[in-house]
């Protein structure tokens, strides 16, 4: 029965489409574009078929098992020009995936033969993870610092407008952040009235963003989980740094100026 | 394993501030590079916590030469001899400290900005 049908089908392509004895002479030109072509002249030879057989009701029982016959046919043709041609089979492939199966998201390695690769499953995983469960996706949430806005007052001076806010970020008491800046920028300075900090001398924006990170990675930072959820205390003249998040402690070094060289003007003082 | 071991003494020493405020000798575990603002663009680089085997003013004279820059060694009650530059160099002597072999990279602390 089956073989029956099989050389029928083959009588009825070798009269359409010279298909099999053509296609090895042309696979050595680079005619990737001829194949494609042929390939949907075999859809089309395909699907004529199956229309034709549907106008003879007589033979609907035997019609759906000979359309299932020329799909294989094909797949068979496809199979043994991908082990032949790589590309060639590509194109077979993705001129077949095109309109036949998929509608919703599609993978990366969906409609090739080729496996997938160990980020892409990952990726897969993630996707799902977020659709379903997105608290346990890993997106870590993030305490993201604004950029310090900085102002500058007169020429000599320099205004860190949101200091308050990055204490508040940090967590941390302005005193302590105020000292290691000051120390660290080897100048003077205060808080004024609208709570800004303002600096002797000129400074950048990326000059305190450099500060404050070194700042967040002494005094903020666990060192074991990287979480920003910690807490200084101070403890018999040390500073601790407790972890909320994992319950580890470490101590931090207390904060020095220095060596604080004099400048300015030199009859003043010593 | 050598690294561990340097590195211990070095995370915190509770005992160094004390013993340093004693004996007014230099905190031991680090050699702190930091740069100041002057008047205007100028600024300069002080390099404090070196031991006191090494000559300061020798070391200064080399720099000096090195960088093309002025300086001076200012002595400090409680931190021992510090040099001075002028200018920014806190890269130039790390570099310079560390070539020399008088110090390893980790024992340097650039502060600042
Ligand atoms: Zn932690």
């Amino acid at each position: 029965m089956a073989s029956d049908n099989a050389t029928d089908l083959k009588d009825e392509i070798s009269e359409l489409a010279p298909f099999d004895p053509t296609k090895k002479k042309k696979k050595k030109k680079p005619v990737a574009q001829d194949h494609v072509e042929e390939v949907e002249k075999l859809v089309e030879t395909t699907e004529n078929l199956s229309v034709e057989d549907a106008g003879e009701s007589v033979f609907s029982g035997m019609k759906k098992k000979k359309k299932k016959q020329v799909e294989l046919d094909i797949e068979e043709n496809e199979e043994g020009d991908a082990g032949e041609d790589n590309d060639d089979g590509k194109l077979g492939e993705d001129e077949q995936g095109e309109g036949i199966i998929f509608g919703g998201e599609q993978l990366p390695w969906e409609g090739t033969d080729r496996d997938y690769k160990y980020e892409e499953l990952l990726d897969r995983v993630f996707n799902t993870l977020r659709e379903n469960n997105p608290l346990l996706a890993g997106d870590r949430r993030r305490t993201v610092m604004r950029p310090p806005q900085v102002l500058r007052e007169g020429t000599k001076k320099t205004v860190f407008a949101n200091f308050m806010d990055s204490c508040k970020t940090m967590h941390r008491q302005p005193e302590h952040v105020m000292t290691f800046l000051l120390a660290e920028m080897g100048t003077t300075g205060s808080l004024d009235g609208q709570q800004r900090l303002v600096v002797k001398g000129r400074f950048a924006p990326k000059n305190f963003e450099g500060i404050l990170k070194r700042y967040i990675n002494e005094y903020v930072i666990c060192n074991g989980c990287k979480s920003a959820d910690t807490i200084l205390s101070k403890e018999n003249r040390l500073f601790f740094l407790r972890c909320e998040q994992c319950g580890s402690s470490r101590s931090v070094a207390p904060i020095k100026a220095g060596f604080v060289a004099r400048v300015g003007r030199r009859k003043a003082g010593v | 394993m050598s690294d561990l071991d340097t590195q211990i003494p070095s995370t915190f020493d509770p005992f160094a501030e004390a013993s340093a405020d004693n004996a007014g000798a230099v905190s031991k575990e680090y050699v702190h590079i930091r740069v100041q603002q002057r008047n205007g663009r100028k600024s300069l680089t002080t390099v404090q916590g070196l031991k006191k085997e090494y000559s300061k003013t020798k070391i200064l004279k080399d720099l000096k030469k090195e960088f093309c820059c002025n300086g001076t060694v200012v002595e400090d009650p409680e931190l021992g001899q510090v040099i001075q530059l002028q200018g920014d160099q806190r890269k130039n002597v790390s570099t310079f400290l560390v070539q020399a072999g008088i110090l390893k990279k980790e024992q340097i602390k650039i502060h600042g900005f």
